[in-house]
């Protein structure tokens, strides 16, 4: 079983969802990046999504998208990402981890060699922003082969017909785009989730994640009651990029700061108990 | 020409909107429905008499269509070569051929019952366009433009803002038109409901490139049945500019057949293209994804995008139009490129010798036709693509020649 598919296994036995912060690779600097990976399974993170930063992410909003300019600052390359992602492996092989980014910088690395090197680097999953069903053939034939699941998103806007055809094939998870908007936004109402998801699970066995717009323990307590797995990301980003200093270090306690947060979105999502019991 | 030819390269893209490998849809899931329904509605809207009807009696009666087709006597002789002859688009209405596409999405916009239109702009050519047609049909728009550019091309911020467009600069990334386009895309996937795309290029995820190149194939169409009924021939050589390459792609489509007919794109290249400094992805970037589509990139060895440099900002685009791309493959079309300073050279000259101040980007194809006429027969023919008039540029050229105004 993959580490995808046992995590949430996992999570439905203990009936609760999970949580899955996003961390951008190399914001500010490779080391933090290190530091927040070590510290996440242990504040609560379930599976983590680390992003790729991108020169042009269309999906994003200011907050990734300063985070992004970060990482590339603090020399984030897919091979410098995959390094990161070996030596998280060295202390943790069960936590899942998922790569998040947009194509461009993946087809420059070559997709074959890309989708080899991540899972031997212990990567589990890879969501592509700019990559729909109907460009994803490229990526999806060597992800399978090398057992990468590779997420789909469907959004607002994916009618019930295309719902079909977009999770044709899907493995892992499905990645609810809760707003339709970019990250950092706005935040789906608990009524708009209630609608939604029941949607989704009628289309797909796989376990649901919900993101873009999950901030504060309240609302990924709400993400919890309906899906398998809540997704933050601006919110953690935005703490990191208020504790930069005037060389755009992080200031010393800020990784425990945003563990803290982490601790406290894990709560909202364990005290929601109402993910599908087994 | 490097590959045997398919019997006709005017029939693509195909169904999913793939030249050969370049093109396509890559965009975010939230617009790929709307995407897909855009498409839909173009494809109704082709089939349909009144909708080309309509798109014709405005190029003819507010655009002044069909533009003139000009012998350049003056510079033909001052050249010693071939006949130069112009396609007149900078005497279109809002003074280049941006709004030959405006008006045909603007009619589609209006036709999916939408009710904003947002566009991306780079020189503020294809903005004021845009502001112009929405004007006309009394719809709302926002256009995003790149702070850069704001600076630099502050009469057409102006223009737009008189025809009742709220310009938004963008700060993000380099603050040029490929930031422009992600901001004007990231507001699509805000405002998928009510909000039309006006994309003023042949980029952009699919039908985009077809679409607009569609739009734009009347500067070819009318060009080749005005040289024919002028000299009973087809031309030798074919010029245009590329940006994006829609005034290139509108020229050459109906050209594309002929094989005698040679095809020319000219790209920006800046400060040279060794200097890191130039906006030639076709001569100097390879194939990646942005914006939408496959195609040519200037991009450094991790797949990150690269800024572009030209100082014609209706040129200065990290990418092309990914037909351009293929057609550059199959080498049907051949790409060149033409520094600022040969662009302001011919920016002199076009004005001196047939008192037309062309736009930046058209003086970068007569550039190229400078290199080329004096070496070929008196009776062969070029015809250039005089996409754009000047007025946008005397500032940016004012401060090339070291002018203060
Ligand atoms: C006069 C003129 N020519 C050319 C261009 C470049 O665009 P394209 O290559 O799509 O024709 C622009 C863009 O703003 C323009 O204003």
């Amino acid at each position: 079983m993959s580490r995808i598919a046992a995590r949430f296994a996992a999570l439905r036995r203990e009936g609760r969802a999970g949580l899955i912060p996003f961390v951008e690779a190399c914001d500010p600097d490779r080391a933090t990046t290190e530091a927040l990976l070590a510290g996440l399974p242990g504040a609560g993170a379930d599976l983590i999504e680390i992003g790729m930063p991108f020169t042009d992410p269309m999906a994003d909003g200011p907050t990734v998208q300063r985070a992004g300019q970060r990482g590339l600052k603090g020399g984030a390359t897919l091979g410098v990402t995959l390094d990161i992602v070996r030596g998280f492996r060295r202390n943790d092989d069960a936590t899942p981890i998922v790569l998040m980014g947009y194509y461009n910088p993946i087809l420059s690395y070559g997709v074959e060699p890309f989708c080899d090197d991540a899972s031997a680097a212990g990567v589990d999953g890879l969501i592509v922003v700019d990559l729909p069903p109907e460009e994803a053939e490229e990526l999806a034939v060597p992800a399978g082969r090398t057992r990468l699941d590779l997420i789909r998103l469907v959004a607002p806007t994916t009618h019930a017909e295309r719902l079909k055809a977009v999770l044709q094939g899907a493995s892992g998870f499905v990645y609810y785009v809760s707003i339709t908007g970019i990250t950092g936004t706005r935040t789906a109402t608990e009524e708009h989730l209630r609608e939604a998801i029941p949607r989704v699970r009628a289309a797909t066995d796989l376990p649901v994640a919900v993101g873009f717009g999950v901030r504060t323990p309240e609302h990924a307590a709400a993400v919890a009651r309906h899906a398998d797995a809540a997704v933050v990301a601006s919110a953690l980003i935005d703490t990191m990029a208020a504790n930069l200093d005037e060389a755009g270090r992080l200031k010393p306690g800020t990784i425990d700061t945003v563990l803290d947060q982490v601790r406290a979105l894990a709560a909202g999502v364990r005290g929601a108990r109402v993910g599908r019991a087994a | 020409m490097n590959k045997p030819l398919p019997n006709s390269l005017r029939t693509g893209p195909d169904e999913r909107g793939h030249f050969g490998i370049f093109g396509g849809r890559y965009v975010a899931e939230t617009l790929m429905p709307l995407i897909l329904e855009v498409e839909r509605a173009y494809q109704d809207a082709r089939r349909d008499p009144a909708f080309d009807a309509e798109f014709h009696r405005l190029l003819t009666h507010y655009v002044g269509r069909p533009s003139p087709l000009w012998f350049a006597e003056r510079l033909t002789a001052h050249l010693g070569g071939a006949q130069v002859w112009f396609k007149r688009d900078e005497l279109n209405h809002t003074g280049a051929h941006k709004i030959n596409n405006c008006i045909g999405q603007i009619l589609l916009a209006r036709r999916m019952g939408k009710t904003r239109i947002i566009a991306e702009t780079g020189a503020g050519q294809h903005g004021v366009a845009t502001a112009t047609v929405c004007a006309l049909f009394g719809l709302p728009c926002t256009i995003y433009m790149g702070a850069t550019d704001v600076a630099r091309q502050s009469p057409n911020v102006f223009r737009m803002k008189l025809l009742g467009a709220e310009v938004k600069p963008v700060t993000s990334g380099s603050a040029t038109l490929k930031d422009a386009m992600n901001e004007a895309l990231r507001d699509w996937v805000a405002n998928v409901a009510d909000t039309y795309y006006l994309i003023g290029t042949v980029a952009g995820p699919h039908p985009y490139p077809a679409m607009v190149r569609d739009f734009q194939s009347v500067i070819g169409t009318e060009a080749r049945a005005q040289l024919d009924a002028a000299v009973g021939r087809l031309p030798d050589v074919c010029v245009a500019a590329i940006g994006g390459g829609s005034n290139a792609i509108g020229l050459f489509h109906p050209f594309l057949d002929d094989a005698s007919v040679r095809l020319v794109g000219v790209e920006a290249a800046g400060h040279g293209l060794d200097s890191g400094q130039h906006a030639a992805s076709l001569s100097r970037g390879r194939p990646g994804v942005l914006h939408g589509n496959r195609t040519y990139l200037l991009q450094d060895e991790h797949g990150q995008i690269l800024e572009a440099h030209s100082i014609s900002a209706g040129l200065d685009y990290p990418g092309v139009g990914p037909e351009h791309s293929w057609l550059h493959e199959l080498g049907r079309v051949e790409y060149v490129a033409v520094t600022d300073a040969e662009a302001l050279e011919a920016f002199r000259l076009c004005t001196r010798t047939e008192g037309i101040i062309p736009a930046l980007e058209p003086a970068h194809a007569l550039a190229q036709v400078t290199k080329m006429a004096p070496a070929m027969d008196k009776d062969a023919i070029i015809l250039m693509n005089l996409c754009g008039r000047g007025d946008k540029d005397i500032f940016t050229v004012a401060e090339a020649l070291g002018v203060k105004l």
